[in-house]
């Protein structure tokens, strides 16, 4: 069924918190996703012409790479895309079949992929872009937040978290319920600020993204800057300079 | 966004068989076009064809076309199944105003026909809000988008109408109906594109990546070299430079022409009606294509916001 189901305070909602801060844009995720997904279930996940020229496929996880800012206030910014699992998904409503669905128990937003009819009208409904057409099965994939992964009992108790959390080197992904303001990704987000992706659109995305930190006071000068004993070319002031600083 | 044949074709066609489909049930029960139930039975033929045939073309561009049936269950909350439903539904006054009509019961055909148009017009309402609640497409997400399926269809329906009225004698009520709605179609049109060349955008690259507090946000590398379906389906911008040049087309051929053309029909009369409200049909439905096709490809999607920046 295409109706959102009503979530009210404290309902578990589970999703992703990115650091930005921490991002190396490594594509690990990216990649470690494409792995697993693509036998998980949600697989086969496509590519075309895989070996020539036009190379693409249907990835859950797309690493872009931005500059924000001018001059020495400027930063460069990895920034993995991918489902933000939001609590009112317009892609869900508009979907025709009742293939797209946000699940009641714990939020995440899946596609049966056995009545799905390929219309793409979900992916059009999604401003995030986290929808990919699989164009050989005509079926519409997206991130499942390695629903296999998490609730999986036969692997280890700590790998149940999503593929890209679990390979991140910088551990700039985290997993949790978002919907509990007890949880350790809720107090993250509220310790560094996590904001949401295009509040204004009114999806209410569940992953957040935390902003990159301050840096160090621009004032501090690296060591380099000042100058050395041997920038002074006078060997009898270089000696005064020698022994004055010890 | 990507402007799919199928789909242009589907909006145009089905657009004014539904249009036909209103004004024959509307305007034939009041007595307000003179057409012998025969005529009326082509019309409603032709309505039919055209209404089909664009269905038939909008299943070409599912995945999986053979699950079409399962498009009407959602009804409570998606557009694209309620049209749908109203699609099916229509038929079945449509097929009883085609019974009424061939064995001449005109009571029938009153009832069926007035149920035939409100059919059509839910059908075409739905078409039009498919688009107009996708947010993230700030060109469709426009209060003139539902007026302008509406009027588009109402517009190419009436000449369809009065061309084939002109055939069977008598035209003249659908074919002011086209000029009133060839002008009307063609002022919304121009209040639509003037409103979207000038609306803010409805998010940044700023609000996109949370970036905006650093200052002003670029894309520096792309996530992938190639392409991917989302760049083909909702990065489409191809002959978007010709846009200025399409819009005149299709007001001029469009809507403009055929309006000219229908005019020229009530004052003329006789056999040069039905050939100048052919021809008026023809530029119409050419127009329509144009402008459908311009719909999708000056259409933008947020999810440029992040390989692009805008």
């Amino acid at each position: 069924m295409t109706c959102l189901p009503e979530i009210t305070p404290g309902q578990k909602q589970l999703g992703l918190v990115i650091d930005l801060d921490t991002c190396v844009g490594c594509q690990a995720c990216a990649t470690n996703c494409k792995e697993w997904n693509a036998s998980g279930h949600s697989g086969p996940l496509p590519d075309l012409k895989p070996y020539s020229a036009g190379a693409e496929g249907v990835w859950f996880n797309r690493v872009h790479s931005y500059e924000a800012g001018e001059g020495e206030a400027g930063r460069t910014v990895h920034f993995p895309r991918s489902c933000l699992h939001c609590e009112t998904p317009d892609c869900v409503t508009v979907c025709p079949t009742g293939a797209s669905y946000k699940r009641i128990e714990d939020g995440i937003v899946l596609i049966d992929h056995d009545i799905c009819i390929g219309c793409g009208l979900c992916a059009w409904a999604c401003p995030y872009g986290a929808r990919e057409m699989d164009e050989d099965e005509g079926v519409m994939k997206k991130c499942t937040l390695c629903i296999d992964r998490i609730y999986n009992e036969t692997i280890p108790e700590a790998q149940r978290q999503p593929a890209c959390v679990l390979t991140c080197p910088t551990s700039a992904r985290h997993f949790g319920d978002l919907g509990d303001p007890e949880s350790k990704v809720s107090k993250l987000v509220a310790e560094r600020g996590g904001q949401p992706l295009m509040p204004e659109l009114g999806y209410k995305p569940v992953n957040s993204y935390l902003p990159p930190r301050n840096r160090s006071s621009a004032a501090a000068q690296p060591e380099e800057a000042s100058p050395t004993p041997m920038d002074i070319k006078n060997p009898l002031l270089r000696w005064m300079d020698k022994v004055l600083t010890r | 966004m990507n402007p799919a044949p199928s789909i242009v074709f589907f909006t145009t066609a089905s657009g004014a068989g539904y249009g036909l489909l209103f004004w024959l049930g509307l305007l034939r029960p009041l007595g307000l076009v003179a057409m012998s139930p025969m005529a009326a039975l082509v019309a409603l033929v032709l309505a039919l064809v055209l209404i089909t045939a664009g269905l038939l073309s909008s299943t070409l561009h599912l995945g999986n076309p053979k699950r079409a049936w399962r498009a009407v269950s959602q009804w409570r909350s998606s557009w694209l199944s309620r049209e749908g439903v109203a699609a099916i539904l229509t038929y079945i006054p449509a097929l009883l105003l085609g019974l009424g009509l061939w064995v001449d019961a005109p009571a029938l055909a009153l009832i069926a026909g007035l149920l035939a148009a409100a059919g059509a017009f839910a059908t075409v309402y739905c078409t039009g809000m498919i688009y107009a609640s996708l947010k993230p497409i700030r060109q469709w997400h426009h209060p003139l988008v539902v007026p302008g399926y509406l009027a588009l269809s109402a517009f190419s329906g009436a000449v369809l109408l009065a061309m084939l009225a002109a055939f069977s004698g008598s035209g003249a009520v659908p074919a002011l109906l086209a000029i009133l709605t060839g002008a009307a179609a063609l002022l919304l049109k121009r209040a639509y594109w003037q409103a979207i060349d000038t609306a803010p955008p409805i998010a940044t690259i700023e609000s996109a990546t949370t970036l905006g507090f650093i200052g002003k946000t670029r894309p520096l590398d792309p996530p992938h070299t190639e392409q991917n379906y989302l760049l083909r389906e909702m990065g489409f911008r191809i002959a978007r430079k010709h846009a200025t040049k399409l819009r005149l087309i299709a007001q001029l051929g469009g809507f403009a022409l055929p309006a000219l053309l229908a005019l020229l029909a009530l004052l003329a009369g006789g056999t040069a009606a039905a050939l100048a409200l052919t021809l008026g049909a023809i530029l119409a439905l050419a127009g329509l294509l144009v402008e459908r096709w311009l719909m999708f490809a000056e259409a933008t999607h947020t999810v440029t916001l992040y390989y692009r920046g805008s």
